[in-house]
C-alpha cells in the first residue's frame, strides 16, 4: 500500500509538499514564539510608537527640515532621501564611466584598450567597502584644511571637510523658468513626432536635433532674461575655521558616489563591451552596405540591437549599487542603514523594530526594480516568428 | 649596365614597405592608423604621464619600507612617499588577527593543505585524484580541528581570528557551502510542487532583495530573539550563516539562468530512457546546466569573497577591522592609504586569479556545440 502511494507521482508530490510545510512552519513557529518568549523576559512587547517620539540626534546632511527634536520617522526619511541622493547620482556616474570604459575597451587604440583593461580590473576585484574607505581616507587625510583650500577658480574650494561650492538662490518667480522648460519639452515633443510623420510620408528630413536643442535652450534662457535673473549665487565664504554658506558636498557623500559610480561603472563596462559584441558583424556590413554612416549606423542599427542586451544586466547593476549604498555606515554618511538601522536602534534599543523596518525598505525598493525589468523584458523580448 | 639580377618577365622580390611590419608597423596599426586614433593616442600618453610617475614616485621611489620605522613622522623625515613601515610593522596581524602566536603554524599548515584539498576539485587531470578527492572529503573537519583546536590540540577562541585569516575563513566555507545549497534552490524553483516553488521563490527574493550589511545585523542584533532564552552562538558562525544564505539564493539565481537554458528536448530525452529525477539531473540536466553558468557562479565566488571585508561593520576583525585598530594608533595616525592598498593589492590577486580560473574552465568545457 505504502509503496503504491510512493510509486504514484501525484501522491508522491503531495506527500513532500505535507513534510516541506510542517517543518517550515515548524520552523517559523519556533523562532516566533522564542522571540515572544525573549521579548516577555525583557519585559516589552513590539511596538511602533517609538517612531513618533523625538530622535535626539544630528543629521548632518539634511534635504527636508530635520534637527534633533525631529522624530524617528522624521529621521527614517531623511536616511530615505538621503539614499536616494547617493544611489541617483552614483548611477548617472556608473552609466558614464562604464560606456566610457566599455567603449574604451573596443577601442583599436593599443593605449586606450589597454587603459580601460587596467581600469576595469583593478576596480572589480578590489571590494567596494575597500574602495569607499580608501577614497575617504584620501579626502580626509590628504586635502587641505580650509584654511590652504585648493580653489577652482574661486568657484569651488576642496577641503579635506569637502567640496564648497555655490549655492542656487532661486526666488519665487524662478517657477516661471520652469514652466518654460516644460513648455520647450512639449514643444519639442510634438515636432519630434511631426517631423516623423512627415519622414515616412515624404522622406523629407527636419534637421530635428538642431530645432529641438536650441528650443530647449533658447526658451529658458529668454524666460530667465524676460523674469529679471530670478536667481543668484549664493557663494561659500571662509570665515574663522571654516567656509560658511554656499553648498557643502561632505568627504562621506564624495567618497561613497566616487567608489560606488567607478566600482559599478567597471560591471557596467564589462556589460557595455558584451552587448555590443553580442551584435553580429553581418548587421554592421548590411548597415554600410545600405550607404549609412558610421554614427548612423551605430545610432539607428548596431545600439538598438545592443540595448536590448545591454539594459537588463545594467538595471540590475544599478538596483547592486542601491544595496551597496548602505556600506554608507563604513563612513558615517547618514542613509537607511545608519539612521532608522544605526543611531535610532542604539538609542532605543528597538532591533526587531528598526530591523524590520530597514529589510521592508530594501525590499520594496528590490522587488520594484524587479517588477520593472520583468515588464521591460517582455516588452523589448524578440517576438519569434 | 650591370647584369639582370632577375630573369625576363619576374621581378626581384622587395622587402615590405618599412612602415608596414616590424615594430613601426605595428605603432602605426594600433596607436596611429587615423587622425582620431592619433588624438586618443596623444590623450592617453597624457593621462599615463599624469597618473603614473607621480604614483610610480609614491610607491616605490619616494617610499620607506624600511621595518625599523616605529613611528609615521620619522618616515615623514626619511622621504615624502608612501610609508610602508606600518604594513611591516602589523604584517602578523593583518594576516592571522590575533592568533595566538605560537599556535600560527596551525593556520599555516592549514592553509597549504587547503590547496592540496582543492588541486583534485579544479583540475581533473592531476594523478591519484581519487584518493586526493578523499583527503578533500577530510579537509574540512581537519581545518576546523586545526583551526579552533581540540583532539589534543590546544583550543582557540574565534574572536581571536581575524586579518585574511578570517577573510579566506568564510570565504572558502561560503563558496562550499552555498554551491549546494544554491543548486538545490535552483532546482525548488523549478519545481513542480507549487509549494516548493513558492517557498524557493520567497527565500530567493528575500535574501537578493536586501543587502548583506543589513543581513549581518541581523545576525548580530536580531538571531539573540530568535533563539532559546541563554542560547549563545558564537558571532562567526552566525555572521558566516549570512553570507552562506546570502550567496546561495545569488546562486541559485544564476542557475536558473543555466537551466532555462536547456532544451526540453533534453528532459523528454531523460524520462523517455526511464530516468528517475535524481538521475536526470545528475547525469543529465545539471552538467550542461552548471556548464553554461560557469560564469556568473564564478562571478558570484569573487563577489562573496569580496563581501567578506563587511564584517568588519559588525565589528570581526578582518584586514580592514586591523587596519581600524592600526589607524587608531597614534604611532600610525593618517596613513589609511598605505593601509587599504595593501589590502586591495591582497584582494586583487585572488579575485583575478578566480576569474582567469574561470576563463580557462570555460575554454576546457566548450563542446563547440554554441552556435555563432
Amino acid at each position: 500500500m505504502m509503496s503504491n502511494i510512493w510509486a504514484d507521482k501525484k501522491s508522491r508530490q503531495t506527500i513532500i509538499q505535507i513534510i516541506v510545510i510542517v517543518v517550515v512552519l515548524s520552523l517559523i513557529g519556533f523562532f516566533v514564539r522564542n522571540t515572544l518568549n525573549n521579548l516577555e523576559l525583557l519585559g516589552r512587547e513590539a511596538s511602533y510608537s517609538f517612531l513618533f517620539a523625538p530622535s535626539n540626534y544630528d543629521i548632518n546632511q539634511h534635504l527636508i527640515e530635520y534637527d534633533s527634536r525631529s522624530t524617528h520617522l522624521r529621521a527614517t526619511v531623511v536616511g530615505i532621501i538621503n539614499t536616494g541622493l547617493v544611489a541617483f547620482f552614483g548611477i548617472m556616474l556608473a552609466t558614464f564611466i562604464g560606456f566610457v570604459a566599455g567603449v574604451s575597451r573596443l577601442s583599436s587604440n593599443f593605449l586606450v584598450n589597454r587603459i580601460a583593461y587596467v581600469f576595469v580590473e583593478f576596480s572589480r576585484n578590489v571590494p567596494i567597502l575597500l574602495w569607499i574607505l580608501l577614497w575617504h581616507g584620501l579626502i580626509v587625510h590628504n586635502m587641505p584644511h580650509p584654511k590652504q583650500a585648493i580653489a577652482a577658480y574661486d568657484f569651488a574650494f576642496l577641503t579635506n571637510r569637502g567640496i564648497y561650492m555655490p549655492k542656487p538662490l532661486l526666488e519665487p518667480a524662478f517657477w516661471g523658468v520652469v514652466v518654460a522648460l516644460l513648455i520647450a519639452l512639449a514643444g519639442a515633443y510634438i515636432f519630434y513626432r511631426f517631423a516623423r510623420q512627415k519622414q515616412e510620408l515624404t522622406g523629407e528630413q527636419y534637421p530635428v536635433y538642431w530645432v529641438n536643442g536650441s528650443l530647449l535652450v533658447a526658451l529658458p534662457l529668454l524666460a530667465f532674461w524676460l523674469l529679471g535673473f530670478p536667481a543668484e549665487l549664493e557663494y561659500p565664504v571662509f570665515k574663522g575655521f571654516n567656509f560658511k554658506g554656499g553648498l557643502v558636498l561632505s568627504p562621506e557623500f564624495i567618497a561613497l558616489l566616487i567608489a560606488l559610480g567607478v566600482y559599478t561603472g567597471a560591471f557596467i563596462a564589462e556589460i557595455v563591451r558584451a552587448g555590443i559584441l553580442a551584435v553580429s558583424h553581418g548587421q554592421t556590413e548590411a548597415a554600410f552596405a545600405l550607404g549609412l554612416k558610421a554614427n548612423l549606423a551605430m545610432r539607428l542599427v548596431i545600439l538598438p540591437q545592443a540595448l536590448r542586451v545591454i539594459v537588463p544586466p545594467m538595471i540590475s547593476q544599478y538596483l547592486n549599487l542601491t544595496k551597496n549604498s548602505s556600506l554608507a555606515i563604513a563612513v558615517g554618511y547618514m542613509d537607511i542603514v545608519a539612521t532608522i538601522g544605526g543611531i535610532s536602534l542604539n538609542q532605543t534599543g528597538r532591533a526587531l523594530e528598526c530591523m524590520s523596518i530597514v529589510l521592508a525598505l530594501y525590499l520594496c525598493i528590490s522587488l520594484s526594480i524587479s517588477a520593472f525589468m520583468n515588464w521591460y523584458n517582455k516588452r523589448i523580448s524578440l517576438v519569434d516568428r | 649596365m650591370d647584369k639582370q639580377a632577375h630573369n625576363n618577365g619576374m621581378h626581384q622580390e622587395l622587402p615590405p614597405p618599412k612602415m608596414q611590419v616590424g615594430f613601426a608597423g605595428w605603432i602605426r596599426k594600433n596607436m596611429l592608423s587615423s587622425p582620431t586614433d592619433v588624438l586618443l593616442t596623444v590623450v592617453s600618453i597624457y593621462i599615463l604621464y599624469k597618473i603614473v610617475p607621480p604614483l610610480a614616485n609614491w610607491v616605490f621611489f619616494d617610499a620607506v619600507f624600511s621595518g625599523d620605522v616605529k613611528h609615521r613622522n620619522e618616515c615623514r623625515e626619511i622621504a615624502a612617499g608612501a610609508c610602508w613601515s606600518v604594513i611591516v610593522a602589523r604584517f602578523e596581524q593583518l594576516l592571522y588577527g590575533f592568533y595566538p602566536v605560537h599556535l600560527r603554524w596551525r593556520v599555516n599548515v592549514t592553509f597549504v593543505l587547503l590547496f592540496v584539498a582543492l588541486v583534485p576539485l579544479l583540475y581533473d587531470q592531476v594523478r591519484g585524484r581519487k584518493y586526493l578527492l578523499w583527503f578533500t572529503l577530510f579537509y574540512p573537519a581537519f581545518a576546523f580541528v586545526m583551526l579552533w583546536g581540540g583532539l589534543g590540540l590546544e583550543s582557540v577562541e574565534s574572536s581571536k581570528f581575524g586579518g585574511f585569516l578570517l577573510t579566506v575563513l568564510i570565504g572558502v566555507t561560503g563558496i562550499a557551502v552555498s554551491l549546494p545549497l544554491g543548486i538545490a534552490l535552483s532546482l525548488g524553483r523549478q519545481s513542480s510542487m507549487p509549494l516548493v516553488r513558492l517557498l524557493s521563490i520567497c527565500y530567493i527574493e528575500f535574501f537578493r532583495g536586501v543587502p548583506l550589511i543589513t543581513l549581518l545585523f541581523v545576525a548580530s542584533t536580531l538571531l539573540n530573539y530568535f533563539m532559546p532564552p541563554g542560547t549563545y552562538f558564537d558571532l562567526l558562525l552566525r555572521v558566516i550563516i549570512m553570507v552562506i544564505l546570502f550567496a546561495a539564493a545569488y546562486i541559485a539565481e544564476v542557475i536558473r539562468g543555466g537551466l532555462a537554458a536547456i532544451p526540453r528536448g533534453q528532459f523528454e530525452a531523460a524520462d523517455a530512457l526511464g530516468l528517475k529525477y535524481a538521475n536526470c539531473m545528475r547525469l543529465i540536466i545539471l552538467p550542461q546546466a552548471l556548464k553554461i553558468s560557469i560564469p556568473g557562479i564564478v562571478n558570484t565566488f569573487i563577489g562573496l569573497y569580496k563581501d567578506t571585508t563587511l564584517v568588519v561593520i559588525v565589528g570581526l576583525l578582518d584586514p580592514l577591522g586591523i587596519s581600524g585598530a592600526t589607524l587608531a594608533d597614534s604611532k600610525w595616525q593618517g596613513l589609511s592609504t598605505e593601509l587599504y592598498m595593501f589590502i586591495a593589492l591582497g584582494f586583487f590577486i585572488s579575485c583575478f586569479a578566480m576569474s582567469r580560473y574561470s576563463l580557462y574552465l570555460e575554454r576546457k568545457l566548450d563542446t563547440g556545440h554554441k552556435d555563432q
